[in-house]
């Protein structure tokens, strides 16, 4: 039975205050906090086998190898990836997405279109923009529409012999759109092209089943579903992983080093060069455990229960308005109020206790589609409640009443 | 008045108030008389970078003096920049290279002075302190 007054007493930094007040911490497409859980599992590391995996003979490093790709079962389990070498684990979303610009800068030929949607992260814009410039390729943006949804007929216009790649979020970090995926992925693949996704939004609310898409890539951090930073994974099918070269060279990826000619070791090794975060990892896995321990099919009720009380009550407060109003949404709610920009509401709120991102959430091209400077934005997590969502519309009409 | 005196004047002032709420009113009292930058200054050329919200600085020289207008999108950050327009205003390029801005730390908005913070107050200092030595250079 899901209780939110015991799930609380797993996040320690949620008893903490700030400015006084206690902390209503409502950046959670942000960062998410990390559970006692987490927490452990990394001090745990530090304090009795930390080692460099993969190649010591030793037992600390034999127990540090094995608690990694043990993690990595726990993620190719998450996402019910096929082998867990599909899995590669990575700095975080923005690397993954690296990883696959990088590699198609060989691929591509001038000429070749590339398709993103108008509502992403610039992590999933600004990596397919270099290789454009370094490969003549161009990029095709299907366009959305007043209330933050694809426009799936401009879509399907887009796509072409000459479409190679499509990358999509599959939720918006700034208006929480669920995007249709199923569709997005079926087109594509009718026309031969691959599909990744960015799941770093997604990932914290919804499990995603890659083989059940039939996804070519799917990316998503760690820190967004109660990890720690500076860990996320890419999840490649087999054969395409393999047709990718190597993003960074260096120890852990080489099969043989001669100075003539190096070979490469096989996946997931290829991409992972260095030392790896070996706690980050291993703490990546403990996290998976424990929402999967709570159930991803509660926390998505439990936040939905959020989302819908939140837009409600800000609905009631005057000259509000909620930018992203798609059917299927996560627990993001975007809003600004009259005039008031998104910053000055943000400072109050903050002297009140109540952490909120504001600016433009690093999705320049949505805040050019509505003409305005940038949102607030509440984000939820099934740590939040609706007490702490009062306190934020209590807080926001103090903010009001200063500003106007 | 001296830079030093105008930022001790302000001190006082901000001392008077008990919580963050006056002395953020205060601020948006403020920001409502700031001496606003002419329609053709406000540029995007103009607009300091690293501030969350828009900024617009201008500075023009008048018989030795630097003399600033300013503006901004957001109601609090046009305020923060009327604080610093008072002490940087009407002064000699050279006092307001010499000066220093700890007196922010003192009026209770020290979590402004950070350089993560995007709002700016660090990057407005150093346009301000660039427009004096523009003009310094051009004196002497």
């Amino acid at each position: 039975m899901f209780d939110v007054n015991n799930i609380r007493k797993d996040f320690p930094i949620l008893e903490r205050t700030v400015n006084g007040q206690p902390l209503v911490y409502f950046d959670n497409a942000a960062t998410s906090q990390t559970p006692n859980q987490v927490i452990d599992v990394i001090a745990d590391y530090y304090r009795n086998y930390n080692s460099n995996i993969h190649r010591g003979v030793h037992t600390l490093s034999q127990e540090a190898t094995d608690a990694y790709e043990g993690a990595r079962k726990t993620v190719q389990n998450h996402f019910n990836a096929a082998h867990p070498h599909e899995i590669i684990m990575t700095s975080g979303t923005t690397h993954s997405i690296n990883i696959i610009a990088s590699g198609y800068t060989q691929i591509l030929r001038e000429g070749d279109e590339l398709i993103l949607s108008a509502m992403e992260h610039h992590s999933n814009i600004v990596p397919w923009q270099m290789l454009c410039e370094r490969t003549g390729a161009v990029l095709k943006v299907i366009p959305m529409n007043q209330t933050g949804v694809l426009e799936m007929d401009v879509y399907k216009t887009l796509l072409s012999e000459k479409t190679k790649l499509v990358f999509v979020n599959h939720v918006s970090n700034a208006l929480g759109t669920v995007n249709p995926i199923d569709e997005i992925i079926k087109e594509a693949h009718a026309i031969g092209a691959k599909v990744l996704l960015d799941g770093a939004q997604a990932a914290p609310h919804i499990k995603a089943d890659v083989q059940a898409l039939d996804v070519d890539f799917y990316v998503t951090s760690a820190h967004k579903l109660c990890g720690p930073t500076g860990v996320g994974m890419l999840y490649g099918k087999e054969s395409l992983l393999n047709m990718l070269p190597p993003y960074q060279g260096g120890g852990e990826m080489i099969a043989e080093v001669r100075f003539e000619k190096t070979t490469y070791a096989d996946l997931p090794h290829k991409f992972e060069a260095g030392t790896p975060n070996i706690a980050g990892g291993i703490a990546f896995g403990a996290a998976l455990d424990y929402m999967n321990g709570i159930g991803f099919d509660t926390i998505a009720a439990y936040e939905h229960e959020l989302l819908d009380y939140a837009t409600e009550q800000l609905k009631a407060i005057e000259g509000v308005r909620i930018y992203g109003e798609a059917p299927q949404k996560t627990a993001v709610v975007s809003f600004n109020v009259n005039e008031i920009h998104p910053y000055d509401i943000g400072s109050i709120l903050d002297k009140l206790g109540i952490a909120v991102r504001t600016g433009h959430h690093c999705a320049q091209p949505i805040m050019d589609f509505y003409k305005i400077p940038g949102t607030v934005r509440a984000s939820f997590s099934f740590y939040n409640t609706k007490e702490e969502i009062d306190m934020m519309i209590k807080a926001l009409k103090r903010a009001i009443q200063m500003l106007e | 008045m001296s830079i030093q005196e105008i930022q001790e004047e302000i001190i006082e002032e901000f001392a008077m108030f008990e919580d963050w709420m006056q002395r953020y009113e205060y601020m948006i009292d403020l920001g409502k008389t700031l001496p606003l930058i002419a329609a053709e200054f406000k540029t995007d050329d103009n607009i300091i970078k690293g501030c969350q919200s828009k900024v617009w600085v201008h500075a023009e020289l008048k018989d030795s003096q630097l003399e600033f207008t300013a503006d901004s999108d957001a109601i609090i950050t046009k305020g923060i920049i009327a604080i610093l327009i008072r002490v940087f205003s009407n002064q000699h390029p050279k006092d307001i290279l010499a000066s220093d801005t700890s007196f922010i730390d003192q009026i209770g908005l020290k979590e402004h002075l950070s350089p993560t913070r995007a709002n700016g107050l660090v990057s407005m200092i150093k346009q301000i302190k660039m427009y004096a030595i523009a003009f310094q250079t051009q004196l002497s």
